[in-house]
């Protein structure tokens, strides 16, 4: 769990349009989880380095957090901002289409 | 107790009736599944067992929505008088509504639902839930589209809420060949209730059927129940058994004479009569002095009129005599006036059922129900008689129905095939003759006592109902004028009569003076005769007394004269 990255207002200067806030909901360290924890750090840091934050919660340890986002499925990565909000649930493995997820790339046509 | 736990323990839903059907409720601790087309009512029912729960068996519960917010459901059953906000603050309930936008939602690779257990877990645990819904867990599967792992995540789901040990109900919606979409009985086989809305001649009846519940005895009958402002209530209908309680106890039919009719004391507490007659008879008015006998002995009653609205009843026995409002305002009395098109019959029973549940009286009348066959056919209306006179009489209610019989039909049974039902039967009838029409009743059955077997008239005047003894002579059966005819010819007869009488009697008054003079000159003869014995018969006493005195005389002078003469010869001398 090395990306409990704070999450945006404590970097004020790097809070702009492009800037990603990303939720990352897991329980516990199942190899799902973990996956998904690594898939997501290789990913942001491909495509996104230096304007994105992630922010991972682990409802075990937090279960009153999942009713705000709507959390059901785990794992699951919102993304917040920018709009719109978007969930990606599964372990992330398929990169393109997390990337089109988060509409960091177009759907293929 | 341990022998009640070792079958299966049940948790009450609180929703009348159906914590009878099941035999004291849902299967405790185990899912249940309720399923039923759009709009049959599955969210309510959910909803239901989650307030009641909390208000009535102290038992907190979690309602975990998938289709609408907290607050619309709030919304929704605030007119039911439940208010979801308070309960939730008072940590009574927890409603949590997940939302699911297939929009939002990208799917990669592997995931399971431990998010919405977690959820659900947290949610539990925050009120100490025992009782839990998830209303309509299938929206999982219009937001995912990995349907093996959402089979998967859902057979796991149910078994960590039995796990859990909370009393769930799952609801779903209704499916082409199945009886859920997602076939979700699959997963749930505890127990499985089925909802249903059925449209029959433009009326509506929600119906209920517990399709299984493994490890109980259920009914297995389609149950109606109704939705209004107090909630769901399910019929508990026909009790399976004919065990009610049974009174001997005599209530009076307001009208004396017909009170006579039934060795002078009237109905039975309890029992169903029947009043059934032509058009025009009367029959409303018997139910009207019912009514007022009833409110009159400070007991209740509730009039449910299917034909006339309140007023005109009350309008229309004011002229007979009898003051039904003054009931009405000492809240004895109650009418219940609607249209028998207005629900289906089952709906009709239910209201009853509460109206009476509510209002406690000790005597109904239904009045007709004829009308009723205009909303189901007879051997619906039989079986909803049925269930109605079960209950009824389970709580002790005496029921009064009317019906008309069609005049061109001469039929002692009723239209409604009922009479086999009912415990008394009266028959008002008409009596066409010499040109006139006039009412004879008679009581087809009495069960239980000894009834008149006579048909009496029926007279409704001014001051109300009254049974005259119709006039039996060797013309046949007289009533109306004919009957007063007779009885005027009797009533000549009879002064003739006492003048007959009485010059008979004058007649043997002078006989007797002849007589009696008769016997005066006899015995002055007798006495004449006995006198002139008496006579001869006191001379000859006389005449013996003289001579016996003359002899006396005669010998005393004797004896003087010797003494005068010595020698004896002194009676010589005397000669």
């Amino acid at each position: 769990m090395e990306t409990a990255t704070s999450p945006g207002e404590t970097n004020p200067e790097i809070l702009n349009e492009d800037k990603y806030e990303l939720r990352l909901y897991v329980a516990g360290k199942t190899t799902k989880s973990v996956a998904a924890i690594n898939n997501l750090n290789k990913l942001c840091e491909e495509h996104l380095k230096g304007k994105y934050v992630i922010e991972v919660i682990d409802l075990l340890v937090q279960p009153q957090l999942a009713e705000g986002d709507q959390i059901f499925a785990i794992p699951t990565l919102v993304k917040k901002v920018p709009e719109p909000i978007r969930k990606i649930i599964g372990d992330l493995s398929n990169e393109e289409k997390v990337l089109v997820g988060l509409n960091i790339r177009p759907a293929k046509q | 107790m341990a022998q009640l736990n070792k079958s299966l323990s049940k948790t009450p839903t609180g929703i009348v009736g159906l914590d009878e059907i099941t035999g004291g409720g849902l299967p405790t601790g185990r899912p249940t599944l309720i399923c039923g087309a759009a709009g049959c009512g599955k969210t309510l029912f959910s909803l239901e067992f989650i307030v009641k729960g909390a208000l009535d068996y102290d038992e907190p519960g979690v309602f975990m929505a998938f289709e609408e917010k907290a607050e619309e459901l709030a919304i929704n059953v605030a007119s039911l008088g439940f208010d979801l906000e308070a309960l939730q603050k008072d940590k009574k309930i927890k409603v949590d509504y997940v939302h699911i936008e297939r929009s939002e939602i990208e799917e990669t690779g592997e995931y399971d639902l431990d998010g919405l257990f977690i959820r659900l877990g947290y949610a539990i645990d925050s009120v100490k839930a025992k009782r839990v819904v998830l209303d309509t867990i299938e929206n999982l599967f219009s937001g995912l589209a990995n349907e093996a792992i959402l089979r998967a995540e859902l057979r796991r789901l149910f078994h960590w809420l039995k796990e859990k040990g909370v009393t769930a109900i799952i609801t779903g919606e209704k499916g082409e060949g199945f009886l859920t979409r997602q076939g979700l009985e699959e997963y749930v086989s505890d127990c499985v209730i089925l909802l249903d809305h059925r449209v029959i001649n433009q009326i509506s009846t929600r119906i209920l059927r517990i399709i299984k519940y493994r490890g109980s005895v259920h009914g297995t009958n389609e149950y109606p129940f109704l939705i209004d402002e107090e909630g769901i209530s399910v019929l508990p209908i026909t009790a399976l058994k004919l065990q009610h309680p049974v009174s001997s106890e005599r209530v009076s039919s307001g009208v004396p004479s017909l009170d006579q009719m039934l060795e002078g004391k009237g109905f039975f507490r309890g029992s169903s009569i029947l009043v059934s007659g032509t058009a025009g008879t009367g029959k409303t008015s018997i139910a009207a002095y019912f009514a007022s006998e009833t409110c009159k002995r400070k007991e209740r009653c509730i009039y449910f009129a299917f034909e006339e609205s309140p007023q005109q009843i009350i309008r229309n026995m004011r002229s007979i005599g009898i003051d039904l409002q003054q009931h009405i305002d000492n809240g004895y009395l109650a009418f219940n006036a609607s249209r028998p098109t207005l629900n289906g019959l089952e709906m009709h029973l239910l209201t009853i059922h509460k109206a009476v549940r509510q209002f406690k009286p000790s005597s109904i009348i239904l009045d007709p129900i004829t009308n009723l066959i205009t909303i189901g056919s007879v051997s619906e209306v039989k079986g909803m008689l049925i269930r109605l006179i079960d209950f009824l009489q389970a709580e002790q209610i005496t029921v009064m129905f009317t019906a008309l019989t069609l005049n061109t039909v001469v039929n002692e049974q009723t239209d409604e095939g009922v009479s086999s039902l009912v415990d008394a039967w009266l028959l008002v009838r008409d009596i066409e003759n010499n040109g006139e029409r006039n009412r004879g009743m008679y009581i087809m059955k009495s069960r239980g006592m000894r009834h008149s077997n006579q048909v009496r008239e029926f007279v409704i005047s001014d001051e109300g109902l009254s049974l005259v003894d119709v006039y039996l002579g060797p013309e046949g059966v007289l009533t109306g004028s004919a009957r007063e005819a007779q009885q005027l010819m009797e009533e000549t007869g009879i002064v003739l009569r006492t003048h007959a009488v009485t010059r008979k009697d004058r007649e043997i008054e002078r006989k007797r003076n002849v007589l009696q003079s008769k016997i005066e000159s006899l015995r002055a003869e007798f006495e004449s005769v006995s006198d002139e014995l008496n006579k001869s018969y006191v001379e000859e006493e006389l005449r013996k007394e003289v001579m016996h005195k003359n002899r006396e005389e005669l010998i005393k002078k004797r004896h003087n004269g010797n003494s005068n003469e010595p020698g004896g010869d002194e009676p010589r001398d005397t000669k």
